[in-house]
This record gives C-alpha cells, sequence and structure tokens, in this order.
C-alpha cells in the first residue's frame, strides 16, 4: 500500500459496522491504557530508582540504616512511598517533573559522591519545600494525624505534636533528615555545626 | 648485607627455640584471655544487645561535675563534620522552639579558656560526656553517695 492510497483510506469514511468500531476502539483503549499504566508502575518501584548508581550508592545506602528501612516489625516504605504522591494528577505532575532528573542524570550533574555531596542541601531543599507545599502528603498516606494516639507517644513526641500540629505546622517542619543524611547545614543552622567550618 | 640477614634468622630461630622451651616448662601456668576459657573456634560469651530506653524523666546528677545524662533515645543520631543532631535542638538558636535544654556556657570555651562564639570543637562531639541513661548495674559492686548538695 503506498502512501496515497493510505491517505485516501484514512480520509474516506469507515464501512465496517459502528459496534465493531465500537469494539475495536474498547479494546485499544484497554490495551493502551493498561500498557501506560503498566510502564507508569514500573517507575514507581524502588529498583527502578535504585537502577540509577546516584540514588543507590548515596541516598539509599543512608536510608537503609533509618527506621523507615529497619525497624521492629518489618513494615517499610519504599522511594515513591515518600517521594512520588499517591493521587493520580499529581503523580502525573512529578512524573512530568523527572523528566528533569533524567536531563541531570545524563549531564552527570551528581555522578561522583563529591558532585553529589555538592548538591545535597540544594536537593534536600527541594523536597523540603515541596513537602512543606503540600502539607506532608505523602507522610500522611500512611502516619494519619486522626489516628494518632498521643497516650501511647513518647513525652518529648507528645509535647512537640500537640504544640506543632495545632500551631499548623507540617510534618517536614520537624521531621527533616530522618530518612537520608542532612545536608551540612552552615548556612541553614550554623548553630547546630561547630566553628566556621565552611566558610 | 647478606650478613645480618644471616645474623637475623639466627637471632629469631634461637628467640624461638627458647620461647618453646620456656613454655613447656612452665605449663602449669593457666591464662584466660578476657573473652572466657571457651575455645578460640566457638563464640565467646554471647553479648545482649542492649536496648534503647525510650524517653524518661532526667535522672539527678550523682557529683557536682558530672555531665546530665540523656533522658531520650538518641538511636540514628549522627554528629559530623556537617552537622550534629543533637544541637539542632539544643543549641542556643533552637532550644526555645525545640523545648529542649540549651547546652551550657562552658560548651563555648576553648581549650585556652578563650570564649568562642560557637560550641567550641573540643565540646562538639556530645556522647563523649552525655550518654543516654538507664538503670544499669553498677559493673563493681561499691558504697558511692552522692554529695549532698545536688541530692
Amino acid at each position: 500500500m503506498n502512501i496515497k492510497s493510505l491517505i485516501k483510506t484514512l480520509r474516506s469514511p469507515s464501512t465496517a459496522t459502528l459496534g465493531s468500531l465500537l469494539v475495536a476502539g474498547f479494546v485499544a483503549g484497554v490495551i493502551f491504557w493498561g500498557g501506560f499504566n503498566t510502564a507508569m508502575e514500573a517507575t514507581n518501584t524502588e529498583e527502578f530508582c535504585i537502577g540509577c548508581h546516584e540514588m543507590k550508592d548515596n541516598v539509599y545506602q543512608e536510608y537503609k540504616e533509618t527506621v523507615h528501612y529497619t525497624n521492629r516489625t518489618g513494615v517499610r516504605a519504599t522511594c515513591p512511598d515518600c517521594h512520588v504522591p499517591k493521587p493520580w494528577i499529581h503523580k502525573m505532575a512529578r512524573k512530568i517533573q523527572a523528566s528533569n532528573e533524567l536531563l541531570h542524570k545524563a549531564l552527570g550533574t551528581i555522578d561522583t559522591p563529591e558532585k553529589f555531596e555538592e548538591k545535597r542541601l540544594h536537593l534536600a531543599q527541594n523536597v523540603w519545600r515541596s513537602m512543606k507545599s503540600t502539607d506532608s502528603r505523602e507522610c500522611r498516606n500512611c502516619h494519619n494525624y486522626e489516628s494518632m494516639d498521643f497516650a501511647e507517644q513518647q513525652r518529648r513526641a507528645v509535647a512537640s505534636h500537640s504544640k506543632g500540629l495545632e500551631s499548623g505546622e507540617t510534618c517536614i517542619d520537624c521531621h527533616k533528615g530522618i530518612a537520608h543524611s542532612l545536608p551540612a547545614l552552615y548556612e541553614v543552622d550554623p548553630s547546630a555545626v561547630t566553628g566556621n567550618a565552611g566558610h | 648485607m647478606k650478613n645480618s640477614i644471616l645474623a637475623g634468622l639466627i637471632l629469631m630461630s634461637t628467640s624461638l627455640l627458647i620461647s618453646t622451651s620456656a613454655g613447656a616448662g612452665a605449663g602449669t601456668v593457666e591464662v584466660n584471655s578476657l573473652r572466657g576459657e571457651s575455645d578460640i573456634d566457638s563464640p565467646s560469651n554471647q553479648v545482649v544487645i542492649k536496648r534503647n530506653i525510650s524517653d524518661q524523666t532526667p535522672i539527678a546528677r550523682a557529683y557536682v561535675q558530672q555531665p546530665p545524662l540523656i533522658p531520650h533515645k538518641t538511636k540514628g543520631y549522627k554528629i559530623n563534620l556537617k552537622f550534629n543532631k543533637c544541637l539542632t535542638c539544643h543549641s542556643w538558636a533552637n532550644y526555645q522552639k525545640s523545648g529542649a535544654t540549651k547546652i551550657s556556657l562552658t560548651h563555648f570555651s576553648g581549650r585556652d579558656g578563650e570564649a568562642m562564639s560557637n560550641v567550641a570543637p573540643r565540646r562538639y562531639f556530645c556522647n563523649q560526656c552525655h550518654v543516654p541513661q538507664a538503670n544499669a548495674k553498677p559493673l563493681v559492686e561499691n558504697s558511692f553517695q552522692s554529695v549532698e548538695v545536688i541530692k
């Protein structure tokens, strides 16, 4: 079939029955949508995230020492549980944003531990900012404020939670650096670093 | 050169001879290593993993110069060149917001007593002196009593 006749076929009304067109369209839709979601879910697994050495050698190693990875009951969070929104529309937005990460993967922006460390503060602040703007939505997928029993919490936790959350603070305001190493705090909080190192 | 190597070899072999004969002669002396009497290929006394203790009310100091104990868990708290997790709550800039005890003024003086504008490097590693409190049994029986003034 040459191009001319193909265009002609496409331009002419279909001779198939409306019913078979609907069925064919439905089947094509199922295949396309199913395939799209399957591919989307494949990029939403921890294996995919740590497929890059930038993630595997830096943040993932730090993460493995924390309570979200290893704990008494063995319940754990994976990368996308905290870093990819659950609601579909926000998830798509995040996936589109990830194209920037692909660009920097190609540019090798953080492809050595030194470069990563250099960028850590910037990267951390990006995540802190986005978590603050969503009222720590991803934390709250599991940590439901309504279900928190203050009577079961530690002395310090009760004090901070009742004071902080009541006054409109959100999880990330206090719980920074709980799953990955904190960045160097020279600029953010010099009182938590000795001397004037780094300056 | 060759001579010195030869001399060394002779010295070594004689010392080896002397030590083996001495060992055979003093066979009655039993020496126990710190790991106990278990065989070299069997594990020594089982190490009991100590649990981190949750928040408690602070235990009072036992003597005037004692660094106060830490009345909470410190599991996962890191102190390195780039940040000090303890100071994110206990520094003078943060203690009010966090409701923590602030580090004392003594932490701002250097080894020659000079005043510093930030926590002194020699006072930076909190857990060199401050440890989480636990109701641990004394390793050695003793009759220690707290001084009157802080009882």
